[in-house]
């Protein structure tokens, strides 16, 4: 047997390090060659550092009402007019976006954790476990998920809960009714992973249950959970516009963009100050899609499998 | 003699085959039916036998993969199939199998180092601190670099990844192996170094092989006994020279009258089998091989024939004899 000195093992190893990431790098290169989904990559980034960084720059704050300058439409000092109370539509736009985004951000990892957690110990225990997991997913997926949020948006209401907890209870809700079905597919992958070959090795050396769902089975989804999980916000965003749109999530005046669209209710506005609700709306419209494009991209890469 | 390491007594395996909405049972596969085999510290016994003869089930069997159907499997005087699962998971290191086939039986998104080394560590046989080292060690007795370690899988060529799989198994010091094909998923060349280190291995390390192929020179070359298996069940035993100079069941003969000779103008009498292997779900009646046996009379069809010895360490099952 060769004994190996440790310093030579080490040197080895730093030099060794570019090969770690190359599967990684492998997909980002891929991917850099999908013009579609970059650009939908780029246009996610923008309106992140828009939304984030664009407010420090803006003269006007979020609630400061000026009755001098009500319902003006967009002119040098106010680029996209102001609203019945005088604010500035266009900090509120982006102020609006860091509460979107944030929720969907965050309800979707909620979802992907639990989902995938929950999922993963359905497909790897099966029987009792997997039964009372998957019957509960079903049982939720039974249940149209708007008016679920409905019931859930008005039980806060009736409770009377703050307006700044609002936004996270919203959160909570959101993954509460996305888990389901990526559990669902969380635990189809798992079923068939656990019976792949290298699976009955770890069987025979005798690794415990923890290192085989963690360091075996989970890394072998993460290409999937990553797909889903990018695709998830852009619902994610679509469900909290919904809800504050109707009132039953985020309260005004905390601006989301759901609820700033709440101005096309009114058909005065609706008719006659299209720069309340349009650019709101448009926000919308163009984070989901990128979103959705640029999931797709990444599908395209890490899951071909999934590919119709 | 001393305490054989496995026993291996009257197993059966039958896979059930089910029917219709309710999961009737109408009928069993016998994947394995009523096979001992005994096994001594740093022997090596090959299983041989065509495709769905049951050798593999017998191994994975062996390493509770499977549940068995009846019969007794006892490795160092433990019965395997009635240990608790700690109990198990503690004998797990001194049994260790290596796949047939070396792209699926290594996970791609795990390094190489820690495949080899994880098990030391859940198993608490070393300390993390000395891990790398014996990984390293396993990996170069098995004719790696050191600086594969902190590879993926997909970097390795199928020869690699086998001896992989055979350093995984090697770095837990197990008493026996079982592979399962090992060889057979490789080209020639390569078959003969895996082979060559198999060697090396019992040679060092005093391992017991339960070595499963259908590549009757590749057991020649390895094993000390050899049993062949027909249609789950065994049909012969016997050392390995004594098999080779003197095969008695029919079914023998015509698998050794099939192994290519290097003498080309040698002529042999082949004896060529006709058709397929019956299957196992609905076995010929008596003498499971008189369906295709050359010299089958009456009597096969009717009665089977019992196991019995016909020289020092030679059995065989077959009436004619």
């Amino acid at each position: 047997m060769i004994t190996t000195p440790t310093k030579l093992v080490n040197a080895k190893r730093t030099k060794d390090s570019p090969v770690k990431s190359s599967l990684f790098r492998q997909s980002i290169r891929k991917l850099s060659k999908n013009k579609l989904a970059v650009s939908g990559f780029v246009v996610v980034i923008l309106m992140f550092v828009a939304c984030f960084i664009g407010p420090l720059f803006s003269p006007y704050t979020d609630n400061k009402i000026n009755m001098a300058m009500m319902n003006k439409a967009p002119h040098l000092k106010h680029w996209l007019g102001t609203d019945a109370l005088g604010r500035d539509v266009l900090t509120r736009v982006l102020l609006a976006g860091r509460i979107s985004l944030t929720v969907g951000l965050a309800s979707m990892m909620l979802s992907v954790f639990i989902g995938s957690l929950l999922g993963a110990l359905a497909g790897y225990y099966r029987g009792i476990v997997d039964q009372i997991i998957m019957r509960i997913a079903d049982l939720l997926l039974t249940i149209p998920s708007l008016p679920l949020l409905f019931i859930f948006g008005a039980l806060l209401s009736e409770w009377k809960i703050p307006t700044d907890y609002r936004m996270y209870i919203v959160m909570l809700m959101l993954s509460f009714v996305g888990w389901p079905g990526l559990a669902r597919m969380v635990r189809g992958q798992m079923l068939s992973l656990r019976e792949r070959e290298f699976m009955q090795a770890a069987v025979v050396l005798g690794l415990r249950d923890r290192r085989k769902l963690f360091n075996h089975l989970l890394p072998n989804i993460v290409p999937l959970l990553i797909v889903i999980a990018t695709l998830n916000i852009g619902g994610a965003i679509l469900s909290e516009s919904v809800l504050s749109f109707f009132g039953l999530g985020v309260m005004p005046p905390t601006p989301t963009w759901g609820n700033m669209i709440d101005a096309a209710n009114n058909m005065i506005d609706f008719q006659e100050r299209p720069w309340l609700w349009i650019p709101p709306g448009f926000s919308i419209f163009a984070t989901v899609i990128a979103i959705n494009i640029f999931g797709d991209g990444l599908r395209d890469v890490l899951d071909p499998k999934q590919k119709r | 003699m001393s305490e054989p390491l496995l026993e291996v007594n009257h197993l059966k395996k039958y896979f059930p085959i089910t029917k219709g909405l309710l999961n009737r049972t109408v009928g069993h596969v016998k994947a394995v039916d009523d096979i001992s085999i005994t096994l001594q510290p740093g022997e090596t016994f090959g299983l041989v036998g065509e495709s769905g003869s049951g050798k593999s089930t017998v191994g994975r069997t062996i390493l509770r993969l499977t549940d068995k159907t009846e019969g007794e499997i006892k490795f160092k005087g433990l019965d395997i199939h009635n240990l608790s699962p700690s109990e198990l998971r503690a004998i797990r290191p001194k049994m260790q199998l290596i796949f047939q086939d070396p792209y699926s039986s290594l996970n791609p998104r795990v390094r190489v180092g820690d495949a080899i080394g994880e098990a030391l560590l859940d198993h608490g046989l070393t300390s993390k601190g000395e891990v790398r080292d014996r990984v390293l060690d396993a990996l170069v007795s098995c004719g790696l670099s050191s600086y594969h370690i902190d590879r993926f899988p997909h970097e390795f060529s199928g020869g690699q990844r086998q001896r992989i799989g055979i350093a995984r198994a090697l770095v837990l010091n197990p008493e026996l192996i079982i592979a399962d094909e090992p060889v057979s998923a490789l080209d020639v060349s390569i078959q003969a170094q895996i082979i060559n280190l198999f060697s090396k291995l019992q040679e060092t390390r005093g391992l017991a092989y339960l070595f499963i192929s259908h590549d009757l020179s590749v057991v020649e070359h390895l094993c000390s006994r050899i049993g062949v298996m027909y249609l789950g069940s065994m049909v012969e035993t016997a050392s390995r020279d004594e098999l080779f100079r003197n095969p008695l069941h029919p079914y023998t003969k015509a698998l050794l009258s099939a192994v290519p000779v290097p003498i080309p103008k040698l002529k042999r009498d082949r004896i060529v089998l006709k058709g397929d292997i019956p299957s196992p779900a609905n076995p010929p009646s008596g003498c499971k091989f008189h369906t295709r046996c050359p010299y089958a009379v009456d009597i096969c069809k009717h009665q089977i024939p019992e196991f019995r010895e016909v020289g020092s360490q030679h059995h065989v099952a077959c009436h004619l004899v």
